[in-house]
């Protein structure tokens, strides 16, 4: 039996974490996320759970790491300027390949920024974002439902993989309220040969991430570069009234949201535009969009930000006779549906006609 | 015959990579001695810091994880919250504990988690050349205080023992020295303790060594022992600063 509530979208991820399973959860509070830590706080104890508010973001994605090295479901969450704390304990969880689910409810930055919506993080989150040549899977939800499903599938592709997987969104995510349809989580079952737990009736296990004899380290990075290649089939995308149309705005998380209703409102005035929302931001979607590019030669990326998933859109089409625009909106306001109906025809206009 | 001494079992048979008269050596030996006197080899999961001690997986016969520089109080916590039937100890020097790592370690202290912490000062920062640590004595020569640590620019020689004993959360804390068979004895006394508090459940077990690094003191180990005796011990008193006296 489904049952719907209607909660916040930080809500929403808190509860998916735990119906998949997550029992260790580690936070220091910033605004915009802090409904995360409190859900936590209340009803992680309940499952038999624990809870810790720690001194740190630097302390608490290492006590994720620590958890997570037992091969527990561990998770901690923060926004912009705490994720860059985090990323040196990210860096040891993918050089170590040890799993946990991290959540950005970005600010905007630099610096403190504010805390309106953007999405100014996404180079951050998809190229590393610390030191070293290592990656994390990213989840791009853009509804309070994507919030929860994609939690719990976020546990899953780090156990599978056993790296760190972030979710990426923003105020407008965390905050917006909306109907949750609360589901089962359907338990998988994953290799846990390298957890540590105590020697008994085996070898020492040992997680670490250096290496410094001879080739050691080139052939522990050759290693995780596959795995990173290997993700490729866990690639998500959304696609809108691709067939036929002349232009595909691409966009993801909240401003594909508001899209939505923008990319109906110029199709309802007679100009074929479709759709293409990234869920996964790593690995991008880099062939399904080139396979689009074969029929559709006109793209529009539009970010909360002033350019930066549009990179990744030109690496996908930016060849051949295949147009990239781009529309961004740095943060200190959204863009209402009206706004951004007035950029898409401008573009149709000037590449259409 | 009886055989009176031997390898612990918790000490993999292999040459350690430290420097002649360094006493990490010792060290290590004295917690693998603990690890077996206490049976917990097969339940044990060590955290190794950045530095010299880094390479305690080569050395221990144990699951290890290694933490980022400093941070191995607060893996530690982790790995102790998620598996509360595991023995969990971290092995970090001076500038992995007493800098980067401070507010770890005070907040895990503070917490008063089920860890028990072997904290190696020995006045340098080891790996990476000798340069200040935050335990240098004042005027002491090091390869970024060249004309000695001036207290005025460098501040004061911490005292990690001390200021963690003060916490309410703590329930072991002690300093040792393993300089000379004597203070070596009683590191011992000191150590099985801070494991006691942790294996019976009580709290969170602290034993500071006092070490010797001949190679970055630029001293012979018979130098380097003295000054143990002569130049640390008088700043870093020797004895328990919270918990049962043993």
């Amino acid at each position: 039996m489904t049952e719907t509530v209607l909660v916040k979208g930080n809500e929403a991820i808190a509860m998916g974490a735990i119906e998949a399973g997550c029992r260790f959860y580690f936070g220091y509070p910033i605004t915009p996320q802090n409904e995360i830590p409190e859900y936590m706080s209340k009803h992680l104890p309940e499952v038999g759970g624990t809870f810790i508010q720690a001194e740190s973001e630097i302390a608490s994605i290492n006590m994720l790491l620590g958890a997570s090295a037992t091969g527990s479901r561990a998770m901690t969450s923060s926004s912009s300027p705490g994720i860059s704390l985090k990323q040196e304990g990210i860096s040891y969880l993918c050089g170590s390949q040890i799993p946990g689910v991290i959540v950005n409810m970005s600010r905007s930055g630099p610096g403190l920024g504010g805390i309106s919506p953007s999405q100014g993080d996404y180079f951050q989150a998809t190229r590393g974002g610390g030191h070293g040549d290592y990656r994390t899977i990213v989840l791009a939800p853009h509804s309070v439902q994507e919030n929860y499903d994609l939690t719990m599938k976020a546990f899953d592709l780090s156990d599978k993989y056993r790296n760190p997987v972030m979710i990426l969104g923003d105020a407008l995510l965390g905050q917006i309220k909306e109907p949750l349809k609360i589901h089962k989580y359907k338990k998988k079952e994953f290799s846990k040969d390298w957890i540590l737990t105590g020697t008994k009736g085996r070898e020492p296990r040992l997680l670490k991430s250096l290496y410094l004899s001879e080739g050691e380290l080139t052939e522990h990075n050759w290693m995780l570069s596959k795995k990173y290649q290997r993700m490729k089939r866990s690639i998500m995308f959304e696609t809108h009234f691709l067939e036929g149309s002349k232009l595909v705005v691409v966009a993801f998380g909240s401003v594909a949201r508001i899209l939505k209703t923008s990319v109906q409102m110029v199709r309802d005035r007679g100009m074929k535009v479709g759709l293409f929302r990234p869920i996964t931001l790593f690995p991008f979607p880099y062939d399904a969009l080139e396979r689009i590019s074969l029929s559709i030669r006109n793209f529009m990326a539009v970010e909360l930000n002033t350019g930066q998933m549009v990179e990744d859109v030109k690496l996908a089409v930016g060849h051949k006779k295949n147009q990239v625009d781009f529309y961004g909106r740095p943060p200190g306001s959204i863009p209402s549906p009206d706004e951004l109906f007035n950029e898409i025809k401008k573009i149709y206009k000037k590449r259409i006609g | 015959m009886k055989q009176v001494f031997k390898r612990p079992e918790a000490l993999i048979d292999v040459p350690f990579h430290f420097c002649p008269g360094c006493h990490h050596g010792i060290v290590h030996r004295l917690v693998a001695e603990c690890i077996d006197r206490y049976g917990l080899r097969e339940k044990t999961i060590g955290v190794a810091s950045v530095g010299c001690s880094v390479f305690l997986y080569d050395y221990f016969y144990v699951d290890v994880v290694e933490a980022p520089h400093g941070r191995a109080a607060a893996v530690a916590t982790g790995v102790k919250r998620a598996c509360p039937e595991s023995f969990v100890f971290t092995y970090q020097g001076d500038g992995d504990l007493a800098a980067i790592g401070t507010a770890e370690i005070i907040h895990a202290a503070n917490r008063g988690e089920l860890l028990t912490v072997v904290f190696v000062n020995n006045a340098v920062f080891g790996m990476t050349g000798g340069q200040m640590a935050p335990t240098t004595l004042a005027g002491q020569e090091t390869t970024t205080t060249p004309s000695g640590r001036e207290t005025v620019t460098n501040g004061f020689p911490i005292k990690m023992a001390e200021l963690l004993s003060v916490l309410p959360g703590t329930t072991f804390v002690a300093r040792a020295a393993v300089n000379n068979p004597k203070n070596l004895m009683r590191a011992k006394k000191l150590l099985r303790k801070a494991f006691e508090v942790q294996t019976n459940n009580q709290g969170f077990g602290f034993v500071e060594f006092l070490s010797a690094c001949p190679t970055n003191w630029k001293m012979s180990p018979d130098q380097a022992n003295k000054w143990v005796a002569e130049e640390m011990i008088p700043y870093f008193p020797l004895g328990i600063f919270k918990g049962e006296t043993v």
